[in-house]
């Protein structure tokens, strides 16, 4: 009875988190596409709802009432399972991110390296969707991404050794808690700007959508999917961004510290901080997308190895003989 | 405790069956995905055990990196077709026996280890050890890496250095007539170096170099 008690008692937690998430997920795309547009004078979706606030939503329910074309050369159970594998994954690793001092589904002892193994199995989806598809764009896209995100990877592991030195555990909450007296942007800030850029890259974001280059690829892995599908991939990859976007903000923005710890401030409950700095940072991403052209793909190859790998490494060495130097090192 | 149980059979048997589906299925773009399914289970178990951070490496290192490297190369090189004719044994080939040896050398191996297992005798068993919920496996890892076994870390981390630059010096080869961008030439060219105003002569034109 304790048992079916507790399975009751988690899903209404997990329920509590993904639901607002999947409706962050549909007004953070609004958000995108409005941001997006005032760069380039235009309006944006305004037209559903309040200031277009349900377009996303009708964007939704048209996708839901599409057909589901499937491919007749296709692997059909791997083509069905990529939307499936990328939105579980996306969805998954929200579990352990921490929105507040108490408002945290799976408080684990290695909360980073969990974020860090699903992200990267997030290659999957995208190498299943491109390779089912049993066509020629589809293919180059996934091959493409699949390159991009597991160089990027390595990158961003290293950034995250660099907090980590600083911290000395891998828990978020202890992460967080160690930068209550001084945010970790400001001693490691080349590597804040370096996370950031690979979060676009890793997150498959313009300057870095070559995987899905609509002038190259008609739309990369997506190319074949239609109806839910689609959709399934687009909610995955925005709720990927979202993901990014926590995580840099737990790793660099002090989580859910306030800025100031002065009377008006330190009242305000920490979530607000939180989705603060995770919309924040959506905001460069959103800007980002909008005025910057798109990498050439050797390019993004030797940013991403020959000068990203190679500062974020010297960085680390910098970190730990500062902190060894200063005997600043967590016991 | 019962729904413990239930997750480790849960968990062993897909690790047996999907690495049974390794050797088994015939499109080998399937067989690999079976792997990785194997990989994700096996780390699923190491974490049930506590071993938390084993664990997460065996999907950052195993999942997220070795086994994406195994579909890049079976999928490029297209084993799919090159297969199916051996598998139906209308081709002859020496492939099936040297299998059959190497297969019964590591199980003959396996055995001799395992028949010989031994208990150290300081060994006691899991459940009579106390942990200080503080000290997670993590520092633990970390403590005896980096102090008892130094040597044999630093050693497997030149062995591993000594094969990726041997993996590069292996497949690099100098190819002529290359364009590449550099960002120097490109940023310091002056107007002097690339414009040049010439008087053209009526009727005879002008010859350039190149």
């Amino acid at each position: 009875m304790e048992f079916i008690y507790t399975i009751y008692n988690e899903t209404y937690k997990i329920l509590l988190l993904l639901i607002p998430l999947l409706i962050s997920v549909a007004l953070i795309v609004w958000f995108d596409r409005r941001v997006w547009g005032f760069v380039q004078k235009r309006k944006g979706p305004n037209v559903v709802g309040p200031f277009g606030l349900f377009q996303t939503v009708a964007d939704a329910l048209k996708y839901i009432f599409k057909e589901i074309i499937i491919p007749a050369s296709a692997n059909k159970i791997v083509f069905i399972l990529a939307p499936i594998v990328t939105m579980t994954l996306a969805l998954s690793a929200w579990s352990v991110i921490p929105l507040s001092e108490r408002i945290i589904i799976a408080d684990i002892n290695v909360g980073v390296l969990y974020i860090f193994a699903i992200s990267s199995l997030g290659v999957y989806g995208i190498i299943m969707g491109g390779w089912a598809s049993n066509s020629k764009y589809p293919f180059l896209g996934s091959i493409r991404s699949a390159a991009q995100m597991v160089s990027y990877e390595v990158s961003i592991g290293i950034i995250i050794i660099n907090v980590l030195l600083c911290v000395g555990s891998l828990n978020l909450k202890d992460i967080v808690l160690a930068q209550e007296k001084l945010w970790f942007v400001v001693p490691l800030f080349p590597m804040f700007v370096i996370f950031f850029i690979s979060a676009l890259a890793e997150t498959n974001r313009p300057p870095f959508d070559l995987p899905e280059a609509e002038a190259e690829l008609v739309a990369g892995y997506q190319t074949e999917y239609s109806g839910m599908m689609y959709a399934m991939f687009w909610l995955g990859e925005y709720a990927n961004i979202l993901l990014l976007c926590a995580l840099g903000s737990i790793l660099f923005l002090g989580g859910w510290l306030s800025p100031i710890d002065i009377y008006p401030f330190n009242i305000i409950p920490g979530v607000f901080w939180m989705i603060f700095k995770i919309l924040l940072l959506f905001f460069m991403f959103a800007i980002i997308k909008a005025i910057v052209p798109r990498y050439r793909y050797d390019q993004l190859m030797k940013l991403g190895w020959k000068v990203f790998l190679p500062f974020s490494l010297l960085y680390v060495v910098l970190t730990a003989s500062f902190l060894v130097y200063f005997d600043l090192l967590p016991k | 405790m019962i729904a413990h149980a239930l997750f480790f059979y849960f968990f062993s048997v897909i690790a047996i069956v999907s690495a049974i589906f390794v050797i088994v299925s015939r499109n080998t773009v399937h067989a690999v995905f079976f792997l990785i399914l194997d990989f994700i289970s096996i780390a699923c178990l190491f974490i049930m055990i506590g071993a938390e951070f084993l664990g997460m490496m065996m999907l950052i290192v195993y999942v997220g990196a070795v086994a994406v490297l195994f579909l890049f190369v079976v999928m490029l090189m297209n084993v799919t077709e090159q297969k199916s004719s051996w598998f139906r044994g209308t081709k002859k080939s020496n492939h099936i026996p040297t299998g059959l040896i190497v297969g019964s050398v590591i199980l003959l191996e396996l055995i001799v280890i395992v028949g010989g297992w031994k208990y150290r005798d300081t060994f006691s068993e899991t459940k009579f050890l106390s942990f200080d919920k503080e000290f997670t496996n993590t520092h633990a890892i970390g403590n005896v890496m980096y102090t008892e076994y130094i040597h044999l870390f630093q050693i497997s981390g030149i062995i591993l250095l000594l094969a990726m630059i041997g993996a590069i010096v292996l497949t690099f080869r100098k190819r002529e007539g290359v364009k590449t961008q550099s960002y120097f030439k490109q940023v310091s060219r002056e107007r002097e170096d690339s414009v040049e105003l010439v008087d053209v002569e009526f009727d005879k034109g002008v010859k350039f170099d190149d």
